[in-house]
């Protein structure tokens, strides 16, 4: 059928394999830590960088990725451990980050640039630029090199930061290698499936895989299968919905990841409660 | 700027302070940052909803942070809170994909919803802050002693029959009725740097409950009135101002803490 055969489909299902494979582990640690908030946060974050590269007529995924590297820089400088705290960091970086957004849309005098936003916010993967297909590839695969490498001490930290120092662990180098690697997958998924969807995919299949299994090693990979899964489940049922109503020019493939990615979590939420954790 | 013209605008200004300040300083408290940041989200597709079905904004606004509210209870329950809270945004925000697609929403409508319109608040919108601010500050009187109890030791609160899943609730149902408010007039994107903002500074300067909810409203006002006032004479956008305010109100907190030794 002409799925198989579209150019454009091909894009999207190698930008939907990559982005589910880095999603899943750098979500099965953003889970385990509780920081889906700065997760989210990064992609709105990110947003801001991507529209400040709009205005310099620069790559959107460079202003994406130097702005998001930023903010978590400044959310670590500030340097709080308790998890409220972190949030209201995270808020307030956040916040002021949206400010930013709201300032540099005020700057783009053209009513396309409001119609630009759009696309970064909800996304399209069918509308991904070919071109940027190598270095989308490329930031894959260092982010899956980074978290390969700090995959032990990360998980030490993770679980317990008292135990991992004691053992000799760097927490604080490590957290901050591990935001790195966070706005990195923020960066990729929020250039494809959108900023304000990218959240979905890097908590959902994160969240599924631990409610079904409880080694780590395991969530990771499970995570990046079901991340690619609902990916590509998605963006056929948006194909497929080329000729649904109401006007037959498809509905957007975000939403059908999102759907796909809720329907893998409650069908998870199904499994019964001696074999799943309630910490996620 | 004191026109009047210019009064409704000061006047639901003023009112969203008022109301954030207040419902800020327990967001802050409970660590409710983030559903301060989804259910406002999770409105804004309930708007673009609302105008893809052809009925009030209001109406959708309220329907989805209210179910929004009330799923991030329920799911918080079986799930962690931060993961609940993210789940439901996304099913919110996918959704809201949808309707935008779907309704080819026009895109100014799309940006006064995210960013507010503050400088054009028509009698309709302000009395709908009066109304909805005046039920907001009720429901926190009311349930000021066990939301603060819950809040601050939440184990004694439950052992002493105040339901931590029960005030979770209500709480976020109070935030729902915040975001329906403030959502016109501030935008989506900027209501919560209003709720968590001034609260995290009032914080920093007093620990005692009531001089910090005062505190936080006066620097919400102040942040509010500035941002206005600005924005009329520079035309800078209200949002930028308010973000830029808020992260300074914060950095005059942090500092303080830091130069009394003190390391929140």
């Amino acid at each position: 059928m002409g799925f198989w055969s579209s150019a454009p489909v091909h894009t999207a299902l190698w930008v939907g394999l990559l982005v589910g494979v880095v999603c899943g582990p750098v979500g099965v640690f953003t889970v385990m830590r509780g920081q889906s908030f700065a997760g989210h946060s990064l992609s709105d974050i990110g947003t801001t960088g991507g529209a400040g590269a709009y205005l310099l007529g620069v790559n959107v995924l460079y202003g994406f990725v130097a702005f998001n590297v930023l903010a978590a820089t400044a959310m670590e400088a500030a340097g709080v451990q308790r998890a409220r705290s972190r949030d209201v960091t995270t808020g307030i970086v956040l916040g002021a980050s949206l400010g930013l957004t709201a300032l540099f849309l005020h700057w783009q005098t053209s009513s396309s640039t409001t119609g630009a936003t759009m696309t970064v916010l909800f996304g399209s993967i069918f509308t991904f630029q070919k071109s940027t297909l190598p270095l989308v590839a490329g930031l894959s695969l260092a982010t899956l090199a980074l978290i390969a490498l700090l995959y032990r001490p990360l998980l030490l930290a993770s679980v317990s930061s008292e135990i991992a120092a004691a053992r000799g662990v760097p927490v604080k180098l490590v957290g901050a290698a591990y935001l790195v690697a966070l706005s990195l997958a923020v960066s990729l998924s929020a250039i494809s499936i959108g900023a304000i969807l990218s959240t979905a995919l890097l908590i959902g299949p994160a969240a599924t895989a631990l409610r079904l299994t409880r080694r780590p090693g395991a969530a990771v990979v499970v995570a990046a299968a079901v991340g690619v899964a609902v990916t590509w489940l998605g963006i056929a049922l948006s194909y497929l919905s080329y000729d649904w109503p109401p006007d037959h020019r498809g509905w957007p493939v975000s939403f059908f990841v999102v759907a796909m990615v809720l329907t893998a979590y409650f069908l998870s939420l199904l499994v019964p409660a001696e074999r799943a954790r309630r910490t996620v | 700027m004191f026109s009047a013209l210019m009064a409704n605008t000061w006047l639901a200004a003023t009112l969203v302070a008022v109301v954030a300040g207040v419902v800020g300083f327990f967001t802050v408290m409970r660590g409710s940052s983030f559903a301060a940041h989804a259910l406002p989200n999770g409105a804004f597709a309930g708007a673009a909803g609302a105008t893809l079905i052809g009925t009030s904004t209001l109406l959708g606004l309220g329907t989805f942070s209210v179910a929004g509210a009330l799923a991030i209870a329920a799911l918080g329950r079986r799930a962690r809170n931060d993961v609940a809270t993210a789940l439901v945004m996304a099913a919110m925000l996918g959704l809201g994909a949808l309707f935008l697609s779907v309704g080819h929403s026009y895109a100014p409508e799309v940006d006064a919803l995210l960013f507010g319109q503050i400088l054009a608040v028509s009698n309709g919108q302000v009395e709908a802050c009066v109304v909805m601010g005046a039920l907001t500050v009720l429901a926190v009187v009311a349930m000021y002693r066990p939301l603060l109890f819950s809040s601050v030791s939440p184990d004694v609160a439950e052992a002493r029959g105040v339901r931590a899943a029960v005030v979770e609730t209500l709480f976020l149902l109070v935030v729902a009725l915040v975001t329906t408010m403030a959502v016109p007039v501030v935008g989506a994107l900027l209501i919560f740097a209003l709720l968590v903002g001034p609260a995290a500074s009032a914080r920093a300067f007093t620990s005692r409950p009531e001089a910090a909810v005062a505190l936080s409203v006066l620097i919400a006002l102040i942040v509010v009135w500035a941002s206005v006032a600005v924005a009329y004479e520079t035309n800078l956008p209200v949002g930028f101002l308010v973000g830029a305010l808020v992260a300074v109100a914060y950095v005059a907190g942090r500092l303080y803490t830091w130069s009394r030794g003190g390391n929140g």
